[in-house]
């Protein structure tokens, strides 16, 4: 008998109103079409970009990315050099290839540690309110004053150029983005009665947090963080352009248009082919990004 | 109303002390000691001195911030260290420039995306609101850097129309202006079309429409005006991000605005310049995004209202 009303309590406990189960989300989004492009794209330049870091690093190719060849520069697309040859006579489509881990390793990387560090900080403020919510709030406010590039570029500025202090300096400035939309979200969760009945049955703060607030905010998380990997990688790439990010030689797509531009008049395949590959990755992540967040949140779907 | 501005104003004061601070830390924040830095690894200790004593570099930290900030105020931000004239007149004649490669492009943009977003959303499903949506998809995922290279390889060196450097004539201007303007265009013309759904599918359009009035006045006249609201507010964010996406169309096309001046006082640690330059676009960035939270007010009644 104990234990049957012990069943009853169980049974009668609030249940979390997160139906959108990921079979759903799944199945709207195997039907967005777009949505799939994009995923498949990003997943087979996912792949491609592994093989890349793996030759880069270990030369299974034989083929190096800065391999300088005098007698073959500037030459346009041919069978043997898919993208043609660049102002040293290296091969660009290699070096497109070897660059790939990088540019979307930084991509992720800097949209990870901007999450690591805004999503926790949105929460708390959404979630305590007072004192701590407006100080983080207005910290917040303050990255929000540099827009677009221009953190990065004044980060950069004192660090100084390389992969990692781009990465630094990328998530430094979205964090702002993680912490606005998560205690924007925390607010609204909170105030669900759900969760007044759970506290009124004497959960902890951190039970609630983690268990109750955190997955019901989840979508707009995810949602966030594959646009901003979008934002991300051009940040990166322009940074680079400038001579700012990323250094040669690193086949990176950015820096590889900064060498390019010199040589439009005689070599204009150059610049063409690390931009074409930028904006196909990072179209790619707007359209899977897009299509996350209709197939997520289907009462934002326009 | 005025009470709205009045709040809105003393909010804005906290920020800008922060971005003050931000921006003066720059320097500070900086591994090494900045004077070494500025004067050069081998410069001799005398040069190092000199520059130290300018900068202040040896009072208290309190006291170099509120130097600097009271000399920001009245928009004094010390001397660049290369050619000691001061940062202000460096800045001025370049934020003249910024300023109209930036209006320009907001104005190309507005228009563009205004225009794409309302054709876009009267045909919603229809081949032009796909092709639209499609080319404004491909917009905001085109570096603005990489498109400024690709209309100089072919509007100025395949067919030799367009100027690919410089500023100031009428064919300098058009291809920096498409590309800093193209990914604005395309996320206007997104946030017009999503804006202008919600609002054609309201009762009172329905009401205007069955009233018999004009398809043309009801899209004008009823719909565009609410339409309008929630776009404002991409408009001014978009502002700020072709004030800052400047720095790299003007890089490109080899114009003297702020921005270039910008990388080559990092590239040359002139970190004067650096700060008053950056601390020139942040404010003009929070002013600007001000007078849209106010418009934004003045467009949305129903604000005032509740």
């Amino acid at each position: 008998m104990v234990v049957a009303s012990k069943e009853r309590i169980r049974d009668t406990r609030p249940v979390n109103p997160r139906v959108k189960s990921f079979k759903d989300t799944f199945r709207r989004l195997k039907k967005n079409k777009s949505a799939l492009v994009g995923f498949y794209v990003l997943a087979f330049f996912f792949v491609v970009s592994i093989f890349g870091a793996i030759d880069a690093n270990y030369g299974l190719t034989g083929i190096s990315s800065n391999a300088t060849n005098l007698t073959a520069k500037l030459e346009s697309p041919s069978a043997a050099h898919w993208f043609g040859t660049d102002h040293l006579g290296r091969d660009i489509f290699i070096r497109i290839l070897h660059g790939m881990y990088i540019t979307l390793g930084v991509g992720f990387a800097a949209t990870f540690l901007a999450g690591l560090v805004g999503v926790p900080l949105g929460i708390l403020a959404g979630y305590y309110g007072g004192w701590f919510d407006t100080i983080v709030m207005r910290l917040m406010d303050v990255l929000l004053a540099f827009p677009g590039i221009l953190l990065a570029l004044a980060i950069v500025s004192v660090l100084g150029g390389s992969t990692i202090n781009v990465t630094i300096a990328i998530a430094i400035g979205a964090i702002p983005q993680f912490a606005r939309i998560v205690r924007g979200s925390t607010l609204t969760t909170k105030k669900l009665e759900y969760v007044d009945a759970i506290r009124a049955l004497g959960a902890r703060d951190v039970k609630i947090i983690f268990q109750h607030i955190l997955p019901n905010i989840m979508s707009p998380i995810i949602v966030n963080t594959t646009l901003f990997i979008a934002t991300a990688i051009l940040t990166a790439a322009g940074l680079s352009f400038l001579g700012l990010g990323v250094q040669p030689p690193t086949p990176e797509w950015g820096a590889m248009l900064n060498d390019g531009r010199n040589y439009m008049y005689q070599a204009g395949h150059i610049t063409l082919f690390p931009g074409m590959m930028i904006v196909i990755v990072v179209l790619a992540f707007n359209l899977f990004g897009d299509g996350l967040r209709d197939a997520l949140d289907p009462k934002m779907r326009k | 109303m005025t009470t709205f501005i009045i709040r809105r104003l003393l909010q804005l004061i906290p920020v800008l002390l922060g971005v003050t601070i931000l921006v003066f830390s720059l320097m500070h924040l900086t591994p090494g000691n900045p004077a070494v830095i500025m004067a050069g690894e081998s410069a001799p200790q005398a040069t190092v001195e000199a520059i130290e004593q300018r900068l202040g570099l040896n009072d208290p930290l309190h006291v170099q911030y509120f130097n600097f900030l009271g000399n920001a105020l009245q928009l004094d931000f010390g001397t660049s260290i290369r050619d000691n004239i001061p940062v202000f007149s460096h800045i001025q004649p370049r934020f003249l420039i910024t300023l109209e490669l930036t209006i320009y492009s907001m104005i190309f943009a507005i228009v563009l995306g205004l225009l794409a977003g309302i054709v876009s959303a009267v045909r919603q499903y229809t081949f032009s609101d796909v092709a639209i949506m499609v080319v404004a998809l491909f917009g905001l995922s085109m570096p603005n850097f990489w498109l400024g290279l690709m209309l100089i390889q072919w509007f100025s060196i395949n067919l030799g129309w367009l100027s690919p450097t410089g500023w100031g004539d009428p064919d300098q201007l058009v291809l920096p202006v498409i590309a800093l303007g193209t990914a604005g265009a395309a996320i206007i013309a997104r946030m017009t079309r999503s804006s202008m759904l919600d609002v054609i599918s309201q009762d009172y359009i329905r009401t205007a429409r069955a009233k018999g009035v004009k398809e043309r006045v009801v899209i004008f006249r009823h719909a565009l005006k609410n339409a309008m609201i929630p776009v404002v507010t991409v408009i001014g964010l978009q502002f700020g991000y072709f004030l800052a996406g400047s720095v790299l169309t003007e890089s490109v096309f080899a114009i003297n605005g702020l921005g270039r001046l910008i990388i080559d006082a990092i590239l040359q640690r002139d970190f004067p310049i650096v700060q008053g330059a950056v601390l020139v676009v942040a404010v003009s960035f929070v002013v600007v995004n001000l007078v849209v939270d106010i418009s934004y007010r003045f467009l949305n009644k129903r604000v005032d209202l509740n």
